[in-house]
Formats: structure tokens, C-alpha cells, sequence
């Protein structure tokens, strides 16, 4: 069996950890256990050791040539790195990173604290969703006076949300 | 402020005041940002990172937390300076390595410590002494809060608050408490503690975060997720599993105390000869014999009023502090010499451990935790 970080020693170091009931398994060689830590099992946590390993799988699953438009960043560079270049490479690279996401952390939402920024934008967004679903009923009643209105106030809000 | 001043007030929360000071030293959370449009620190060019850094050092240094701060490019101090910084955990082992782009900015009392292009643009810790997670917790997202107001930053629907490393993603939060367990260790059952924190999604370091041994039997505990949890879920499931290891560090020492009483006194009393006598000293061997110290202070074996010494000692005797305070740089052995004087001038002064103190007030239950009745 082969050493999961260089791929090219036999491994002779194997590691199993299990984390809130999910059995994680990596197995390394000499020289690899030894440059990442493991020889004192207490100073060490698994997870930080997959995420370097796991996150270069992950990310091949999606197109080799991936590059993020907005800083350049590739793939190769996060698997070097274990760190990302900027916030558009979440979107970049959505499709590996989901389930290294999945993997690595509780969930695969953020259910904490909004930006006061954010919280407006999800106000917004949720008028925007009521006046609509109002306007589709008054046409339908045609009752053209308040579909007008609603009309209106749906122009207003969109332009509140672009600004 | 300057940095003469940082060295002369010793931080707030170094002064073991907090609740549950006995085992838990002090508390910390900080959070991670970054501004939405720019490209993270590790991979911006130099002048991009110092344009980052124009945007948001001065929005740092108008908050009023921050009156008659400490702010400092991280290129206009010395290694050693650093050093000092990085052993009062003020700023990280990774902040200290960086130079031009980059730049700390502290609260007089340091409580409060802002690091501008770290890994992320903004890493904001708040530091308390004791357990009170929550409390540093509601400084930094106040912080937060003021700051987001000024920054546009990264953030997600979906994902929340976006960082250069995928482990911080979400909440960007990582609390964590630095733990005093002789008590574990002596009685060879901190193995077990960890791995039983292991398992429940939660990372135990040693004295100086990732991939630092554990030394003067302290260890850093925190939360390893950051994204699918709540941030006040996170800080009280961190204090839950905090109290409990509290709980059992306190048996740990009431077992040791009734059944291996002569191993326990033999390595106070061995702690207490070594350091008084001792000419040449590691910070290794410094803060594992001063560990049994503070440990002895907590049983009875030493006053009360001699646990502030010792607590100073842990931080005074770290090299950088040493050669700070020495004004000099010193080599290794040279280093080893002068913390060993440091330490025996301050014993000087120290009674010999009690021991009979410890056990008459153990025999009774009137130590200040409650006897196990188990």
C-alpha cells in the first residue's frame, strides 16, 4: 500500500481516527509521518492531516484546468496550499470543495451570525418574494388598480437591492 | 503606546483572576474576515497586501476599544520583539514569520489583539483570564459588528463568512481555553481525555497551538468545526466539555492526594529543590517544574499570595522575554543560565512546601473543591 501524501513510498504508518462516528483512515510512510507530526499521536489531530490530502482529491474531481476568473488561483495552488485565493474561489471551486466542506465540519450551512448587510439583503429578498407572489394573485383576479402598485413597489425594491 | 509599555503592563488576562483559575489559565475567540473583493493574504501580491492594509489598519484604530493602542507594522519590530508578542500569545507563531503588508493592533489592556494579514485580512482575538469564553466572545463580535459596518466583508448565504482556509469557514470562530492539567498527567489518565475530546469534534494542542508539544502539562482546547453550528452553540458546547475535564482534574488530584500522597509530595519537593538550587535551566525543564509549583499552590502546599509570582514566572522565563528584559541576545546556554538565576531570585523568598497543611486540609474537606464522594 502506498503512502497517501507522496504516493510513491510504501506506507508503513496507518492512522484511524474517528470523529463524532465517521472513521477517518490515512496511512503514511516513514518520512511522510515523521515531516507531518505523527509520531506523538496526543499533538496532532487527523483532520488537520486530511484536509492537505483530502482537499487535493476532492478538487481533482472537478475539470483539471479550473482557474478562478477573479484572482487566477488553481487548483494545483490549493493543493500546494491547503488555502484558497479569494472569496470567488468558493464559487470556483464549489463542486470539490462541497464535499471537503461535508467532511471537515458540522454541517454544510452557516447557521451563525449575519452581517447587518446580509440581514438586509434577506429582508429585501423576502419582501421581494411576498410582493410578487402578491402581484401573480391580483393579476390573476384582475385586479389591475393593485397590480399596478405592487408593480411599482417591486421596481423600487429591486432598486433598492442593485444599489 | 509603546512597545516598553507592552513589556512593563503584563497583559489582564496573564493575572490568573478568572473562575476556574486553577485549571483553566485563560480564554480566548477570535474571528476571521476578509474584505469581499480582495484576494486573501497568502496569495496577494506585496503592494496589493499593503493596500489591504491601508484600508482597514485605520479602521482598526479608530474603534473605541481601541484608545491608546499598541499598533505596529509587522516589519518595524524586531524578531525578538516578535517573539515577546508570540509568547504572550498575542499574536500567532504564523503573524510573527510575516513582514511587510502586515501589522498587529492591541488594546492597552491586551485583551483585545487585532492581526491585519495573517492568514486571513482581519484575525480579531479577545483574551480573558480564567473560563469566560462567553465574555471574549461578546467583545469580538462587538468588534465585529462595528467593523462590518466600515468593511465590506466576504460572506455567503450559504457558506457565511469566507476565509483562505476551508476549516474557518462559517462562523470564522475559534474559541479555545489553555488548561493547567497536572493533575491528568501525574496520574497518567490525560491520554484518555483526549481522545475522549477527540472524539467529539474538538482539538487539544500543545502551549503554542498547532503542532506545538504540550509543556508545563498545559494544553490548548478548541473547536475544530466552524460551519453547520452556531457561535454561542459552539462557546457552550466548549464550556460544557471544559467544566467536565475541570471536574476531572479535580478528582484527579483528590486521588492522588489520598492514594499516592508520597509520589505527589516527593515531586513538589523535587520541583521546589531544582528550581531554588538549579544553575542552568531549559524553558522545558522551567515550566514543568514550575507546573508542579502552581499545582502545589493550588493544594495548600504554598501561600495563596505566592501563585501570582509563579504565574509571572511562566511567562518571564520564555527566551524572548528573558533577552527582552536582559536587553541583550543571548545564546542558548547563555539563556539557560540567566532563567535559572531569575527563578532562584524569586524562590528566594518562597517558603518550603507544607505538606502538612495539604493533608490536614484534604483530611477535612476543606479544600476549595468538593470532596469526591465517589
Amino acid at each position: 500500500m502506498l503512502c497517501d501524501v507522496c504516493k510513491c513510498n510504501d506506507a508503513t504508518v496507518f492512522l484511524t481516527q474517528i470523529v463524532e462516528g465517521k472513521m477517518q483512515k490515512v496511512n503514511l510512510c516513514d518520512s511522510c509521518s515523521k515531516e507531518k507530526g505523527v509520531q506523538d499521536p496526543t499533538g496532532f489531530a487527523l483532520a488537520d492531516l486530511l484536509l492537505g490530502i483530502g482537499a487535493a482529491e476532492e478538487i481533482e474531481k472537478g475539470a483539471p484546468t479550473e482557474k478562478c476568473v477573479v484572482c487566477g488561483f488553481t487548483q494545483a495552488d490549493f493543493k500546494k496550499t491547503g488555502r484558497l485565493g479569494c472569496s470567488a474561489c468558493y464559487v470556483t471551486f464549489s463542486e470539490g470543495l462541497g464535499s471537503l466542506l461535508k467532511a471537515m465540519h458540522k454541517g454544510t450551512e452557516h447557521v451563525g451570525k449575519l452581517p447587518q448587510r446580509a440581514h438586509r439583503e434577506m429582508e429585501l429578498s423576502d419582501r421581494m418574494r411576498s410582493l410578487s407572489e402578491n402581484l401573480r394573485k391580483a393579476v390573476a383576479e384582475e385586479n389591475y388598480e393593485s397590480a399596478a402598485s405592487l408593480r411599482d413597489q417591486i421596481r423600487q425594491l429591486e432598486g433598492e437591492l442593485s444599489s | 503606546m509603546k512597545f516598553s509599555n507592552v513589556m512593563a503592563t503584563g497583559g489582564e488576562w496573564l493575572r490568573g483572576e478568572g473562575p476556574h483559575h486553577q485549571v483553566v489559565v485563560s480564554s480566548r475567540v477570535r474571528l476571521a474576515r476578509n474584505l469581499r473583493t480582495r484576494p486573501f493574504p497568502g496569495w496577494a501580491r506585496k503592494a496589493e497586501r499593503t493596500q489591504i492594509l491601508e484600508q482597514i489598519k485605520p479602521r482598526v484604530e479608530e474603534l473605541p476599544e481601541m484608545q491608546e493602542s499598541f499598533s505596529e507594522l509587522l516589519q518595524d519590530l524586531s524578531a525578538l520583539e516578535k517573539q515577546v508578542l508570540v509568547e504572550r500569545h498575542l499574536i500567532s507563531r504564523e503573524h510573527a514569520a510575516k513582514s511587510v503588508g502586515s501589522a498587529v493592533v492591541m488594546n492597552r489592556r491586551q485583551t483585545l489583539s487585532i492581526m491585519v494579514n495573517e492568514e486571513d485580512h482581519l484575525r480579531m482575538q479577545s483574551m480573558r483570564s480564567g473560563l469566560q469564553l462567553k465574555s471574549a466572545f461578546k467583545l469580538v463580535d462587538k468588534i465585529d459588528s462595528t467593523l462590518e459596518a466600515k468593511l465590506d466583508f466576504a460572506y455567503d448565504a450559504k457558506l457565511g463568512y469566507l476565509t483562505a482556509c476551508p476549516t474557518n469557514v462559517g462562523t470564522g470562530m475559534r474559541a479555545s481555553a489553555m488548561l493547567h492539567l497536572p493533575g491528568l498527567v501525574l496520574s497518567e489518565m490525560i491520554n484518555q481525555v483526549i481522545q475522549a475530546v477527540n472524539k467529539i469534534g474538538l482539538a487539544v494542542r500543545g502551549l503554542y497551538g498547532e503542532g506545538t508539544e504540550a509543556m508545563g502539562n498545559l494544553f490548548q482546547i478548541s473547536n475544530q468545526t466552524t460551519l453547520g453550528e452556531k457561535e454561542d452553540e459552539i462557546i457552550a458546547r466548549l464550556t460544557k466539555v471544559i467544566e467536565t475535564i475541570i471536574e476531572k482534574e479535580h478528582d484527579a488530584r483528590q486521588v492522588l492526594i489520598q492514594k499516592k500522597s508520597n509520589t505527589l509530595w516527593d515531586q513538589i519537593g523535587r520541583a521546589y529543590g531544582v528550581l531554588t538550587f538549579a544553575h542552568a535551566m531549559t524553558s522545558k525543564e522551567a515550566l514543568n517544574l514550575l507546573s508542579i509549583i502552581k499545582l502545589g499552590v493550588d493544594l495548600g502546599a504554598f501561600p495563596e499570595d505566592r501563585r501570582l509570582p509563579i504565574d509571572e514566572l511562566f511567562i518571564d522565563t520564555q527566551p524572548a522575554h528573558l533577552q527582552k528584559s536582559s536587553q541583550q541576545k543571548l545564546n542558548a546556554e547563555e539563556r539557560d543560565e540567566l532563567r535559572a538565576q531569575i527563578i532562584r531570585d524569586r524562590l528566594r523568598v518562597f517558603p518550603r512546601p507544607d505538606i502538612s497543611k495539604v493533608a490536614r486540609e484534604s483530611g477535612n474537606g476543606a479544600t476549595s473543591e468538593p470532596p469526591n464522594n465517589e
